[in-house]
């Protein structure tokens, strides 16, 4: 609708699981947390569609507030 | 040390209105000589409308607050008569250069582009803009500047409005058709009409100091975020003339705001800055609070609101100062075509059309940046501290990193005083745009620039056309002769073939310039009846949209 494809893409799931797990291997929660930022602005810059990054937050964010809506918590 | 500027003190003279002559109605009253309000009288008394400035004050800006000057701004000073004083003081500026912590993370050229007569920013204290402005008032014989004189209270009707006035000899009223508020943030206009702002006040706040010292810094603007000298907040260093630096040191949203403002309390920060060794005088401190917000309207029947009265912006995008100077571009001519009879007063209503959203990009500009430079959440500051690190080596982070967003001129592109396009031009500039200069020749071939040879009328300008289109009222037609040709009377040269490649001309094309030289229509062919209906439009004649 908003272009964000949400279907299953990825051919190798477990793969691309690991690969963001391993770029997080050693690092310290403050610079595991620059990496994340980074990854974003560069898989953002990748995308190059304003757009489609707006909907993926807003897909995100609201998957988030479902949790708190539950009465769960995200960072559980 | 340098020498510093010296205040002036204007004598008040006692109003005639309170030595027994009769209060006569004007025409239109100007609220506060500051930029704004100096810009607008000035405007309005060379399209000869006479004009009062009010002042609460008895001279010119304490401390240089608006320091830096954007090409538009300097195009209209220059088109107002007053171009001279600031090409003489100003500092001229092409580099910005931004660091991160310790390290430089990259610098950016504003890129000057060859043949305009004015560079694209240029710094000078707003001490000096508003001395230069009243010099040049001084000339008018139709624009009184009365200082001393606080407006108190205002009336307002569906024909005027008056205004209560206190000076050190009493107080007195005036009424005029119009009154135009450039009384600032804290405009007495504006609470006396207990009119709303809407928009958003941030807790964060900046400390703005001036300090003169002898030091060889380059004439760049440089931006710390985080810098080791000042606690992982941001910093700005800029240069004015005389020797005078602008430092701007962002303070957190809990400190103290009496106490940052202390000289005993700025000069450590200050040597953190430039080190134990520099030697420097304050000059002024002041504390700016981040506000992004406008009122809902800027027009209120008989009253106008222009520059901070009518919206306030975060600095680092010099877009507080020149948009206001915008504000009163687009209002005068309007004011004085109205009172002078030429058209109608639903023209007045196009200064909301169009100034409202030339405000609400400023204010969106400026409210990003402000989030750029003041993150709200660790999550969020880590975004802004990943762009940042990424900058270093990718050109896509380069551009995300927020320091300012530099002001340029409103394009006016929903007006409804614009006539669309009917012919495809390959490029140029649609209705709404301000002009863009290029050097030309005048008729007595000497060298002369494209906005110069506009000035405030209405013009057709007509290139490599065979004649005029016969006579048009209001409009004068200005011929233009391609690169290579001749000087000839009524006509201008393009001299160097940039008037034709920034207007995409074509043998007979035309466009249509409004007094506040921004386009109001444009055809590949253009013929009288054409000229005329545009003309109407952009004088609200034709108020459809």
């Amino acid at each position: 609708m908003n272009g964000l494809l949400t279907e299953d893409r990825i051919k190798d799931p477990d793969a691309l699981y690991q690969a963001l797990v391993d770029a997080h291997d050693g690092l310290s929660a403050a610079e595991s947390l620059q990496l994340n930022a980074r990854l974003i602005l560069l898989l953002a810059n990748h995308i190059g569609d304003a757009g489609i990054v707006a909907a993926a937050a807003a897909s995100a964010r609201a998957s988030v507030l479902d949790d708190r809506a539950r009465g769960g918590d995200s960072t559980a | 040390m340098p020498k510093a500027y010296q205040h002036p003190t204007f004598a008040f003279t006692p109003p005639p209105e309170l030595t027994g002559a009769a209060g006569k109605r004007r025409p239109v009253l100007v609220v506060g000589a500051g930029p704004v309000g100096l810009t607008l009288a000035l405007d309005l008394a060379r399209h000869g409308v006479p004009v009062i400035v009010l002042d609460d004050d008895a001279t010119t800006s304490h401390g240089s607050r608006l320091i830096c000057m954007s090409k538009r701004t300097l195009e209209i000073f220059d088109r107002l008569g007053a171009g001279a004083p600031f090409r003489a003081k100003g500092v001229v500026w092409n580099t910005g250069r931004l660091f991160f912590r310790e390290a430089e993370v990259y610098a950016f050229d504003l890129l000057p582009e060859p043949g305009h007569g004015w560079p694209a920013f240029m710094n000078l204290q707003q001490y000096y803009l508003e001395d230069f402005l009243i010099q040049a008032a001084a000339a008018l014989p139709n624009l009184e500047i009365r200082w001393n004189n606080a407006v108190t209270d205002v009336a307002l009707t569906a024909t005027g409005a008056t205004l209560g006035i206190e000076t050190p000899a009493g107080a007195y009223r005036l009424t005029a058709d119009y009154v135009v508020a450039c009384d600032g943030a804290r405009s007495t206009v504006r609470r006396a009409l207990d009119l709303p702002f809407v928009g958003r006040m941030f807790e964060d706040r900046f400390l703005i100091t001036d300090i003169a010292m002898d030091a060889d810094f380059p004439s760049e603007r440089w931006f710390w975020f985080e810098p080791p000298f000042h606690d992982g907040q941001s910093a700005l260093l800029h240069k004015q003339p005389d020797g005078v630096w602008r430092i701007d040191l962002q303070l957190d949203g809990d400190a103290d705001p009496e106490a940052a403002v202390r000289p005993e309390a700025v000069r450590p920060r200050i040597e953190r800055m430039l080190g134990k060794d520099a030697v420097f005088e304050i000059e002024w401190i002041s504390l700016y609070t981040f506000r992004c917000r406008r009122l809902e309207q800027f027009r209120h029947g008989r009253i106008f609101f222009a520059g901070d009265s009518a919206h306030q912006v975060s600095p680092f995008g010099a877009r507080g100062g020149n948009g206001g100077v915008q504000d009163a571009d687009n209002l005068a001519w309007k004011l004085a075509a109205v009172l002078g009879g030429a058209a109608p007063e639903a023209l007045l209503d196009s200064y909301d059309a169009e100034r409202i959203p030339a405000a609400d990009e400023n204010i969106l500009n400026s409210t990003r940046s402000t989030d750029f430079m003041t993150p709200k959440s660790a999550a969020i500051r880590a975004f802004r501290d990943a762009a940042l690190a990424l900058a270093r080596d990718h050109g896509f982070a380069r551009r995300m990193v927020n320091s300012g967003r530099l002001s340029v001129p409103a394009v006016l592109d929903g007006s409804p005083l614009n006539t669309p396009d009917r012919d495809a031009f390959a490029g140029g500039l649609p209705p709404g745009h301000a002009a863009v200069d290029a050097p030309v020749l005048a008729a007595d071939g000497q060298d002369d620039w494209l906005l110069r040879s506009l000035g405030q009328d209405f013009v057709l300008l007509l290139y490599d056309a065979r004649s005029d289109i016969g006579p048009l009222q209001g409009v004068r037609q200005v011929s233009v002769i391609p690169a290579g040709g001749a000087p000839a009377p009524g006509c201008i040269v393009d001299r160097d073939g940039l008037l034709q490649a920034r207007y995409a001309m074509t043998p007979g094309a035309g466009y249509l310039f409004r007094p506040d030289q921004h386009v109001a229509a444009r055809a590949l062919w253009p013929d009288a009846a054409w000229a005329a209906a545009a003309r109407d439009r952009a004088l609200g004649k034709d108020a459809i949209g």
